[in-house]
């Protein structure tokens, strides 16, 4: 945190003179080169700070501020205090409760998937194998597709005549007949897991690839010596030592998670009957097609104050096992 | 904080990768047998296949893309093929109007961004500058909230900022930002985990550089253009790519914010085609063109995209 060199001071007489060495020359004016320093310091720092103060510190005071009034996005009327009015009738509010619980199912399944999927894939293509960086290259193929892009490619996978049924049935020899699996109440969500899943593995891939190669290779060559099994590999030195990495993962796949909107909003808007409505869905259709700025704030608030606890949660839980 | 990193030359970004790690960071030479290769192509088809039907399909007329479904003609560019499909999207939307408007928008957003965030993080790792640890501090704590719980109350905010504008009357002073370019850009351009990877980064740099640049009379933004920034190629590459992705791939918000269709982006114009009269083969077409070049990017720059993910992952 120190602006000084920092290097590995041998002998403290040493460092001590190593750090007087610039004095002689800024000895005379000292004051006037260090208002110097801080003027242009906090020149430098001013544009990111008054933008972060913008559109970072202010919204989110908002957030908290708009959700206690009556504020609409477009009103001739200035906006007035309304007290718990907005939670009262959030929790009265059978969508969203619905909207909550969807999230949830969500997250419970996407997590798990995501994550393990990904670590084996990572696994995979930890290897010194021919052809590792083009696996690598089409796994991560998904990750720079937009998502709006891969919804609506999947909404044409997911018809009743779409590609998927057709292939299912092709694989059954014609016994399975496929649902229309966005047009059902039991399977639009499990749909829109699969192809969140999809989209999303790859960029999680590489993360445990990262958190995989900090592993010291002479563990595993000193196992190799002692003829350790695969699996007490993984168990005992691969495993522990993506402790960090494994936090990590966890908390960026549930706050993601707990985002779910693009693919609601191309693939279901919702429905059918609530069944794929979530929390940041229910946001936008209040707050931008009602204009209902203080109930989405309200929305908002509530969201943000689900995902601190559930991040403090993991935090704490991934804390403990060291 | 990071302190393991401060003394490595500059070369080695913060992030790690497969090719870049060193001998301790090697993976056991693993062999592979039948059913892990099995399981790579497996893979490699599941992650693959849904894209080229999407690529193969854009040259199909609609009829076709459903006969092919039942066979492998479905991921093979054969039977009818034309162009046809392209051709009707410039006819269905300004399709040329959305792709200006988002090269515009996001190679300013990540101009800019590069620009201010780098300041930002120069003035906090190498300048004395009062408060910088509860700035910091504060700008890595911004990292939690997750833009969804901003988005609201932020298209109100906006609506309430003031607006210059200029018209045959002068120049004026008008309210709310709905409906323009800046309001696509300016609210994205600090990006506080690009702060705070400049910041990582320029940590790695041996301050010994400014000390010597400044013996020889250089001011601090010298310092910066001439001496820092030219040693942070890696760092400006993955904050361009982590800055570029969700620029081009915009969606939500957009959508709020733009009504008029001479500023929409490319993501929000794919609504035009699935809302009336839905055409398989355009929706196809379109979403190929819109995705083509961010994975020909991604090809080309197949490192860098892969060592800015990797660092997403790098903890302090």
């Amino acid at each position: 945190m120190t602006t000084s060199t920092q290097g590995p001071s041998i002998i403290p007489l040493e460092g001590v003179a190593i750090a007087k060495l610039p004095g002689p020359v800024g000895r005379k004016k000292p004051n006037r080169s260090y208002r110097h320093e801080q003027r242009s310091g906090l020149a430098m720092l001013a544009p990111a700070i008054v933008l972060l103060i913008l559109f970072i510190l202010i919204p989110a005071g908002l957030a908290f501020g708009l959700a206690f009034t009556n504020a609409r996005l477009i009103s001739p009327y200035p906006a007035t205090f309304a007290g718990l009015d907005n939670f009262v009738r959030l929790f009265q509010d059978a969508s969203f409760g619905r909207a909550l619980l969807n999230v949830a199912y969500f997250a419970i399944v996407v997590v798990p998937l995501q994550a393990g999927l990904a670590l084996v894939m990572a696994l995979l293509i930890n290897t010194r194998i021919r052809g590792t960086t083009f696996f690598r290259t089409i796994y991560f193929l998904p990750v720079v597709t937009s998502m709006v892009v891969v919804s609506l490619l999947w909404v044409f996978l997911y018809r009743e005549d779409g590609l998927l049924n057709v292939l299912l049935s092709k694989a059954t020899f014609g016994l399975v007949t496929g649902p229309d699996w966005l047009g059902e109440t039991a399977t639009a969500m499990p749909a829109i897991i699969l192809m969140s899943v999809w989209q999303g593995v790859g960029f999680h891939m590489i993360i445990w690839l990262s958190g995989l190669q900090t592993i010291s290779a002479e563990l595993y060559e000193a196992a190799d010596i002692d003829g350790v099994s695969r699996w007490q590999k993984f168990r005992y030195i691969t495993w522990p030592g993506l402790r960090a990495t494994r936090s990590l993962i966890l908390v960026t796949i549930t706050i993601a998670a707990l985002s779910l909107f693009t693919q609601v909003s191309v693939m279901t808007q919702g429905g059918p009957l609530d069944s794929t409505t979530t929390v940041v869905y229910q946001a936008v259709e209040s707050g931008f097609r009602q204009q209902e700025t203080s109930y989405a704030s309200a929305i908002s608030l509530v969201f943000f104050v689900i995902v601190l606890i559930i991040s403090a949660i993991q935090r704490l839980l991934t804390r403990e096992k060291v | 904080m990071a302190t393991d990193v401060h003394l490595a030359p500059p070369t080695a970004a913060p992030a790690r990768t497969a090719r870049s790690s060193s001998r301790t960071a090697r993976a056991p030479r693993a062999r592979l047998g039948i059913l892990g290769w099995l399981v790579r192509i497996v893979l490699a088809v599941v992650f693959s296949f849904p894209l080229l039907f999407m690529f193969v399909s854009s040259l199909k007329p609609d009829a076709q893309i459903f006969g092919d479904l039942a066979s492998l003609a479905a991921f093979l560019p054969v039977g009818n093929i034309s162009l046809d499909n392209y051709a009707a999207v410039f006819d269905r939307v300004p399709a040329a109007r959305f792709l200006i408007n988002s090269v515009g928008v996001s190679v300013v957003t990540v101009a800019l961004g590069i620009v201010i965030n780098s300041l930002a993080a120069f003035a906090l790792s190498r300048m004395r500058v009062p408060g910088k640890g509860l700035i910091l501090t504060v700008i890595i704590a911004t990292l939690i909230i997750p833009f969804e719980t901003l988005a609201l109350p932020l298209v109100w905010w906006v609506n309430q900022l003031p607006s210059l504008s200029v018209d045959e009357f002068g120049v004026a002073f008008t309210r709310g930002w709905l409906d323009t370019y800046q309001v696509q850009i300016v609210p994205f351009i600090v990006n506080a985990f690009a702060i705070y990877l400049f910041h990582q980064y320029f940590e790695s740099i041996p301050k010994e550089l400014d000390e010597a640049a400044r013996m020889d009379g250089a001011g601090w933004f010298r310092i910066y253009r001439k001496v820092v920034m030219p040693l942070s190629g890696p760092a400006i590459a993955t904050v361009a790519i982590l800055t570029f992705l969700p620029a081009w791939n915009s969606y939500l918000w957009p959508l709020m914010v733009i009504q008029t269709e001479e500023l929409r982006p490319v993501m929000v114009g794919i609504q035009y085609f699935y809302q009336l009269n839905v055409s398989w083969g355009e929706i196809m077409a379109y979403s190929t063109m819109i995705t083509l070049p961010v994975i020909a990017l991604f090809i080309a720059f197949q490192r860098s995209f892969i060592n800015s993910i990797a660092s997403t992952g790098v903890k302090g």
